[in-house]
């Protein structure tokens, strides 16, 4: 193995370049470690936040799993998959193919979430596959493949971003969430006559940097882009020409944001007239970008406040011109490429929907098997969670927690508790790996090879510094074995009287890779011409990328939408309130968000000590004249409740927040579990469930 | 339930048919204008010239519409409506969206049914026309009443270039709404933005000539003009009603579920009077709309309709009003702020913590807070200034370079990314660290967003100076 090596952080999508080294032990009793460089690299320009820096504390943490555990015991592998096998063959021959789940993540490479598909398809033949990135941005992929035709997160590179003369971030707060992406903000202020809008209900620090902070009542952010879009209209703003060349709907657009005149978006929102004219006057002076982020797109309406968003964006003319457009902030590490190919209930590989009969044909061929074969759609991540236990009786969870992480999480937990099987790969015991029969131990970022899409669509490589420890698989070399087991033994397939899959599963990422550029092959999401080698040459490789003699794509949309007649659509989007708004039983909103110096569940991060020092504990913000209402003083410990359930947390007041809404970072566990209160609301599209906003009651504990 | 009609296709019928329409329910609109339904709250838009025609049309509403042709009749006991083109049409439901019209002022030579050329009512689509048609090539303007409308009138044809004069027969504009105060200074604001105002006097007489028409006011004063406006309230329609035998006083009388005193017919929006109130917003009558709707459609046939308090808002350009509540009532807080040569007034009234009434005029950052405390009935910031002057909430995001590093404390987090204290700088300072980059080599400060550079170097700088040591 190399004693260096260029790779990518293990946390979120902006995959920060960094080296990783190896130093030799100083003396006798030290030991040999993994010490992280920040690289200059066009995602973060050199820059690396605390998160990435201690990203290799995990590696040889004494928490860090060694050996497969069999309900609660340590076990041979051998032991491990023959009792995963026995159960999953029994129980599929009791409840049917169905009966056997997959849950994923976004963090997983493109290699493990293609395979996992694959597996879920092919290995277990179940239909019921989906993962994680249904929390994250599924509601901006929903509305961009809607309006776009298509979905990459960011339709243009990074660097656009500090081009840009306006800038509108909608519930993204990126200097806590991605730190290094900030550098762009810092760029894009100094563009000549810029402007640097924030909607976040919360002044954070991303929004107290801004020029212009609008802080709307949670859950108002769709009434606010029509607004936005009925002042454009109404000051003669937009670019009636793009609008007729290259896009279809405005009508209907137009005649719905009429009812959205600027006083009646100021009493539902909060945001006064004057700033609405500002933001809409800033946005059509000169090149402007749109970003959305978690903010806007975890609520029920999610896909629709996004294409509101899109709408404005569209009716800009923005979308397609440099320094130009609308994107949205992917946050999981490979948030973007985990949603291509195939771990998401309704697709394949390529961004191909999995009931379209010419996508089964071409993936089928890929995988060597019969197109008749293939499962239709599943179950969505928080509707098969919810039936854990009814017709799901075995669930296989990869890169994942969602015991922290999923919404109306106590119900989910009983959910867990339900099933006959639960099999958890991971590196370290998360709580969702304290519910398992079978706990998996895995390699990390570190140990392995493979790549990530990051935000931008830019196909990236992770390479490992050194082999996992002694006793630790990786994520393919377990999918290959199971699938042979499931194939080779008495398996349930056979005694429905059907032949055993004679699709192969590889374990060498770069063998799976090579299999995913075939099956992505004239899929939207198209890996055909990008490989391990140009990804290293041209620092990263933007799909779609078809062939290996053309360059890849780092501006979409600059001719042509994605949709078959080449134009964008505009969606006529209403406005409604929040599945549940306050009322006198519990009379406060509660929106949810992150802090800096944690990952996601925590899974992770809660057990690296340099940022346990700075966040270790969950809190809950309240403001001031809030808490003095309420009779808490800073750091008092305050229970919220909502329908659902409760969380017990330090308060911490700040003048930052609304008064009528408290927040509270999800990261945590236990008492401190926000999700306990969130709402299992879904959009009707998306499948996103309402983490954004929920009614709760706040008193002390 | 099939056989909804609706009377009137202005903003109420038009949401009615389209709530109903999304709960299932096919309703037929019947509506007197020729066109189809338009935003009555843009046609000031429209006269400022800030949209067209098309900018102010409806979404479509769903059911069957029929334009151009007024109902005439009600037969309640045969159930049927007559339009003036003698079709008839039954109905299980009836639902009167009858609206409002103008109401045209005494004035002597003011024919209210035949008003003469140069003279209209500021009301309708149609009227909007007539008001641009005359001010063609018009040069000044007067717009009797001072109200919300007569105000808005008066800024889009300013907006058009037009002088205008606005004569309020009340000693202070929109006196419903405001206080002699913040009238004063609207007054001014209006001024510089060419409007004249003339308040406690009201027109006595008119006189057209061929190419104008003279007002003489109550005080004897003539004024010649290019264009009248008159914008001096509206009448809720009732006509029709009150002729079926339908109980009516101010406006048709209705229930808390909007039903009149037959249970088969409904009354919507500025033709109904709830509670002893007649309307004349759309808040109300869009609310009123999906009530009837939810009761219509089954979806809950015991819906009530719960009066919102009123907020109202006058927002063109340079002028920036917001007044809600009431601004009378014994042992209320009364806190004010007046910045007349800025045209800002700010005047609250709290009772018991929340917010009983307020005028907002100007540049008050806050506005947009404000209405909602009121709407939502939510307890006032205990500092009352927040809400009279405040901009945002919070403080700056990212370390600021003190004016000097020694007054910062040794625990301020200087690099938030990081978790640098100012402490942790200063000891790699005195470790030899005498620049940003070896400073970010030991203590990764600066090297996430990057924003903290210039406070680092500032530390950097100042142990420097106060040490005498080069950098």
């Amino acid at each position: 193995m190399p004693a260096e090596v260029a790779t990518h952080c293990p946390y979120c999508a902006l995959q920060c370049g960094m080296t990783l080294r190896i130093t030799k032990p100083d003396s006798a009793d030290d030991r040999e470690r993994v010490e992280v460089a920040p690289r200059d690299f066009p995602t973060n320009r050199g820059g690396l936040c605390q998160k990435g820096w201690t990203a290799a504390e995990l590696l040889d943490h004494p928490e860090r799993l060694r050996t497969p555990l069999v309900e609660g015991t340590p076990a041979t592998w051998g032991e491990a998959y023959a009792f995963i096998v026995g159960k999953i063959e029994q129980i599929q021959r009791e409840h049917g193919r169905d009966a056997v789940a997959v849950f994923g993540g976004g963090g997983l490479t493109n290699e493990k979430a293609y395979a996992l598909g694959k597996f879920a398809r092919v290995a277990l033949r179940t239909k019921n596959i989906d993962y994680n990135g249904r929390f994250c941005m599924s509601s901006a992929a929903a509305a961009g493949m809607r309006a776009f035709g298509v979905d990459r997160g960011l339709p243009f590179p990074l660097a656009d971003i500090g081009k840009a003369k306006t800038l509108m971030l909608v519930g993204a707060n990126v200097a806590e969430t991605m730190p290094p992406f900030a550098r762009y903000l810092t760029e894009q202020r100094d563009v000549p006559g810029a402007t640097q809008i924030v909607i976040d209900p919360r002044a954070t620090p991303t929004a107290r940097a801004a020029t212009l902070h609008l802080q709307p009542t949670p859950g108002t952010d769709l009434a606010l882009a029509n607004g936005l879009l009925h002042i454009a209209i109404a000051e003669g703003l937009i670019d009636a020409e793009y609008l007729d060349t290259r896009t279809t709907g405005f009508d209907d657009v137009r005649k719905m944001v009429a009812e959205y005149w600027p006083a009646r978006v100021e009493r539902l929102t909060g945001v006064p007239i004057a700033d609405l004219e500002r933001a809409a006057r800033a946005l059509s002076d000169g090149p402007a970008i749109i970003l959305t982020a978690r903010g806007a797109e975890q609520h029920a309406k999610g896909v629709d406040t996004v294409t509101a968003f899109v709408n404005l964006a569209l009716a800009l003319g923005l979308p397609g011109r440099p320094g130009s457009g609308y994107g949205c902030l992917t946050g999981q590490g490979n948030g973007q490429g985990g949603r291509e190919h195939g771990q998401k209930a309704d697709q394949l590989p390529g961004y191909r929907k999995i009931d379209d009969p010419a996508a089964r044909e071409h993936v089928a061929a890929v995988w060597g098997v019969d197109p008749a074969d293939l499962p239709g759609p599943g179950r969505s991540a928080y509707e098969l969670l919810d039936s854990l236990g009814e017709d799901v009786k075995a669930l296989l969870v990869f890169g994942s927690n969602p015991v922290v992480s999923a919404p109306n999480a106590v119900h989910v937990e009983k959910r867990l508790r339900n099933l006959d099987l639960l099999v958890v790969c991971d590196f370290v015991m998360s709580e969702t790996a304290h519910l398992a029969d079978v706990v998996l131990p895995t390699a990390q970022w570190a140990e392995e090879d493979g790549t990530m899409t990051n935000l931008e669509g830019r196909v990236l490589r992770r390479k490992a510094l050194r082999k996992p420890p002694p006793g630790i698989g990786t994520d393919l070399a377990v999918l290959a074995e199971l699938a042979h087991r499931l194939g080779t033994g008495t398996a349930a397939v056979r005694a429905n009287g059907d032949p055993p899959p004679s699709a192969r599963f590889d374990s060498d990422p770069r063998a799976v890779f090579e299999e995913l550029r075939r099956a992505s092959a004239g899929g939207l999401a198209d890996y055909a011409g990008v490989t391990w080698e140009r990804v290293d040459a041209e620092d990263g490789v933007f799909w779609p990328c078809p062939s290996v003699d053309r360059a890849g794509t780092p501006r979409l949309f600059e001719e042509r939408f994605a949709h078959p007649d080449g134009r964008a659509r505009l969606i006529a989007v209403e406005h409604r309130p929040a599945v549940e708004e306050p009322d006198a039983d519990y009379p406060l909103y509660l929106t949810t968000g992150r802090v800096l110096a944690q990952y996601q569940s925590g899974a992770q991060t809660r057990r690296i000590e340099p940022l346990t020092r700075v966040a270790g504990s969950g809190f809950v913000e309240l403001h001031p004249d809030l808490a003095a209402r309420l009779e808490i003083s800073p750091d008092q410990l305050v229970r919220v409740t909502s329908r659902r359930g409760e969380m017990t947390a330090p308060a911490r007041l700040t003048e930052s927040i609304r008064p009528d809404t408290v927040f509270a970072p999800f990261h945590f566990a236990g008492r401190q579990r926000v999700n306990s209160l969130t709402s299992d609301a879904l959009d009707p599209i998306s499948r996103m469930p309402e983490f954004k906003v929920c009614a709760v009651k706040v008193e002390p504990a | 339930m099939d056989g909804v009609v609706i009377v009137g296709y202005g903003m109420a019928g038009a949401r009615c048919a389209a709530d109903l329409a999304r709960r299932g329910v096919k309703a037929t609109v019947v509506g007197a204008e020729p066109h189809r339904a338009y935003n009555r709250i843009l046609l000031s838009n429209l006269l400022a010239g800030k949209v067209d025609e098309t900018g102010v049309e409806l979404p479509d509403s769903g059911g069957a519409i029929r334009t151009g042709s007024p109902v005439v009749a009600i037969d309640r006991g045969a159930q049927t409506v007559t339009c003036a083109d003698g079709t008839v049409v039954e109905y299980e439901h009836l639902v009167l969206a009858t609206g409002a019209t103008a109401w045209i002022p005494p004035v002597e030579g003011l024919d209210p049914d035949a008003l003469p050329d140069r003279v209209a009512v500021f009301r309708t689509l149609d009227d909007c026309r007539r008001i641009l048609d005359y001010s063609e090539g018009a040069r000044t303007a007067i717009v009797l009443g001072g109200g919300l409308l007569g105000l808005e009138a008066a800024r889009g044809l300013a907006g058009r270039g037009l002088s205008v004069q606005v004569v309020h027969p009340v000693g202070h504009l929109m006196e419903r709404q405001i206080d002699p105060d913040a009238s004063a200074i609207l007054a001014g604001t209006l001024a510089e933005l060419g409007i004249t105002v003339h308040t406690g006097v009201s027109g006595a007489r008119l006189t057209s000539g061929p190419d104008s028409v003279t007002l003489t006011l109550s005080d004897g004063r003539e004024l010649t003009t290019d264009v009248l406006v008159l914008s001096c309230g509206v009448r809720p329609e009732t006509g029709l009603a009150r002729d079926a035998g339908l109980a009516v006083e101010r406006g048709i009388v209705v229930d808390d579920r909007l039903r009149t005193s037959d249970r088969r017919i409904s009354a919507i929006g500025d033709c109904a009077q709830h509670r002893g109130q007649v309307g004349g917003l759309v808040a109300p009558a869009w609310a009123q709309a999906e009530v009837v709707a939810r009761v219509l459609s089954g979806e809950e046939p015991l819906a009530a309709y719960q009066p919102a308090p009123i907020v109202t808002r006058l927002k063109a350009n340079g002028i920036d009003l917001a007044s809600m509540g009431t601004l009378d009532g014994e042992h209320h807080e009364d806190l004010r702020f007046a910045d007349p040569a800025r045209g800002t007034y700010a005047r609250l009234r709290i009772h018991e913590g929340r917010v009983s009434g307020a005028v907002l005029l100007g540049d008050n950052p806050l506005v947009g807070q404000v209405i909602q405390l009121f709407d939502r009935g939510a307890p006032v910031p205990s500092d009352r200034r927040a809400l009279l002057l405040g901009r945002s909430l919070g403080g700056p995001a990212t370390a600021q370079v003190a004016p000097t590093p020694a007054l910062m404390p040794d625990a301020v987090t200087v690099c938030q990314c990081n978790t640098v204290s100012k402490g942790s700088i200063v000891r790699a300072w005195r470790d030899g660290c005498r620049d940003v980059a070896a400073i970010a080599e030991r203590t990764r400060a600066t090297t996430g967003c990057g924003t903290c550079t210039d406070a680092v170097c500032g530390i950097a700088d100042w142990l420097s100076a106060q040490e005498g040591v080069k950098a």
